[in-house]
């Protein structure tokens, strides 16, 4: 559906060239719901920019649906834009125009006619759930209404793609939560390729299939979500991963447990799908003669299974927690010893 | 009692004048918010970082606003005379006065356009650009109906410099409230004529500013 090919965009400033997307390549199949991470700064908004067109890039290809968005201008580019909704972090409606109005706005664009139009307002307002809100202005709508509102509008002209700038950055944990719920009914029912950026690893947990890490314009990670949960590879990566498996005082407790019990160990374990459903802490204590403390744990719930970190502390013979960890390592979990840092 | 409180007043004569005042004002403030949008929007667009960029036509806006504003009013209607007199045959009556008003004007109120479109919120823009639209739906339904309130809140502060600019206008044989006051009440020593004339402009300027205000309120849906 989509296709970068080693696209870059450089701005032009006076303080030098800043490259905002780095040579980037990347494919989003039809229907999926990917997800780009990156702190701010990191060329996000640029690279989501780059697929409709609001951004021209410096080099490589960018094919949405396939057009290149790159290459055609005008017409062409407004018609191909159409097809392709966008919601943003500040929602960006027309405050002028009641909920109904901004929802029509696009369909005005396209040439749709009034009768039409009211209708597929009518269908949109069900979708979103803004029943009774028709007539409102936007000034009167909480912030996950207002998105609603954003979302029914980029809907409008039966879009294939669904593109997301920080669509939730701007709302609470709660109406973030629905919102996300939304958008994976929207991508059920209707088969619509989603495109998200965010900050917020928690929204790449809870909807996306796959995810792309960005840093410095570049793409430095990528791949399906649970396998980047399960083993993440680069540094900020990792940091993501760590926003939803551990919570911030998890780090600061590890170094006063180590140093609570120099003996034993403290072991980190990892589970991923079914792994995280069986017994292993009662396997252990019937298994082996250790003492077996747990310490922290936590399950997250992804678009495509579970995951869980357990932090346990084994206590006994050194050999008898050796044969403990190869028996872990068998039952499909990922097990690292942390080591006393002092 | 009237004819005791001003003795030198002539009522059909300050009936005729008052008229001529709302007539010059009224043809001025139409002709100003037409140019004026016009040039706002021009100046707006060809700004930086905007759909029509382009520093020489920006600048050529820019330098008439700043030279048209900046020229006393009094003087812009001398210097305007042959202009006048080409356009409108004759540099008498309420007539002459109004291209004066609207090139004084227009330039004044085409910098409170830009700012209010300055003012909308970017992020808007860039929506309607993502949904397809063309440069003239963007202008149609977006810049002039987001900045609304403040074309109108504009045009009112306009409209009331305008009555100003009419009385002045006036003393140059413009007619009107400001002739009047000046010929029948300052010239011939009748202070009551001027007092009546200085009290009609002040209703005329509290009736525009009662209905901007009312209008904005109603329009600002923020």
């Amino acid at each position: 559906m989509i296709t970068l090919s080693n696209v870059t965009k450089v701005y032009k400033a006076a303080s030098g060239n800043v490259t905002a997307v780095d040579h980037v390549n990347l494919h989003i199949e039809q229907g999926e719901i990917f997800g780009i991470i990156g702190y701010s700064g990191a060329g996000k908004s640029s690279l989501i920019r780059l697929l409709n067109g609001l951004e021209k890039p410096t080099s490589g290809e960018v094919i949405v649906d396939g057009k290149d968005m790159g290459k055609i201008s005008g017409k062409q580019l407004r018609q191909a834009r159409q097809q392709i909704g966008m919601i943003f972090q500040h929602f960006n409606l027309l405050w002028s125009r009641t909920v109904r109005e901004n929802i029509a706005f696009p369909l005005e664009i396209a040439g749709v006619q009034k009768e039409e139009r009211m209708k597929r307002v009518d269908e949109l307002i069900q979708l979103v759930g803004l029943q009774g809100r028709e007539n409102a202005y936007p000034s009167q709508l909480s912030g996950g209404q207002k998105q609603r509102v954003g979302i029914a509008r980029a809907l409008a002209n039966n879009p294939k793609v669904l593109l997301c700038d920080e669509a939730t950055s701007a709302l609470d944990p709660q109406t973030t939560d629905s919102i996300l719920d939304l958008l994976v009914d929207i991508n059920k029912r209707l088969g619509l390729t989603i495109v998200l950026i965010t900050h917020e690893m928690h929204v790449i947990r809870k909807i996306c299939d796959r995810v792309a890490v960005m840093e410095n314009g570049k793409i430095v990670e990528m791949g399906e979500v649970l396998h980047v949960f399960r083993k993440p590879e680069q540094p900020i990566t990792k940091r993501f991963v760590q926003q939803v498996t551990e919570p911030e005082e998890t780090k600061e407790a590890m170094l006063h447990l180590l140093e609570r019990y120099p003996n034993g160990q403290v072991v980190q374990l990892t589970f991923v799908g079914e792994a995280a459903e069986q017994p292993l802490i009662t396997q252990l204590i019937r298994q082996f003669d250790l003492y077996v403390n747990i310490l922290q744990g936590k399950i997250s719930q992804t678009h495509h299974g579970s995951y869980g970190v357990l932090f346990i502390h084994l206590d006994g013979a050194n050999e008898e927690i050796e044969r403990a960890l190869a028996f872990i390592r068998q039952q499909e979990v990922e097990v690292e010893v942390l080591a006393n840092v002092e | 009692m009237w004819n005791e409180l001003f003795p030198n007043v002539v009522w059909d004569k300050i009936w005729a004048a008052t008229m001529e005042t709302l007539y010059m004002t009224a043809i001025s403030v139409i002709a100003t918010f037409v140019l004026g949008i016009l040039l706002g929007l021009l100046l707006f667009l060809t700004s930086k970082g905007n759909i029509w960029e382009n520093r020489f036509i920006n600048g050529v806006i820019a330098s008439f606003v700043n030279i048209f504003r900046s020229i006393p009013f009094i003087i812009l209607i001398i210097l305007l005379i042959p202009f006048t007199k080409l356009v409108v045959g004759t540099i008498l009556g309420a007539n002459a006065a109004l291209p004066a008003l609207i090139i004084g004007a227009a330039p004044f109120y085409a910098r409170m356009v830009e700012i209010a479109l300055r003012e909308i919120d970017k992020g808007v823009i860039e929506a309607a650009k993502a949904m397809g639209a063309t440069t003239s739906t963007i202008i149609w339904k977006v810049l002039l109906p987001e900045a609304l309130p403040a074309l109108v809140s504009g045009i009112t502060v306009t409209a009331i410099a305008l009555v100003g600019y009419t009385a002045m206008a006036g003393v140059v044989g413009a007619g009107g409230l400001g002739n009047l006051a000046y010929l029948e009440g300052f010239q011939r020593n009748n202070n009551d004529v001027t007092f009546v004339a200085t009290v009609l402009i002040l209703i005329i300027v509290f009736i525009i500013q009662f209905i901007g205000d009312f209008v904005t309120s109603k329009i600002d849906k923020r």
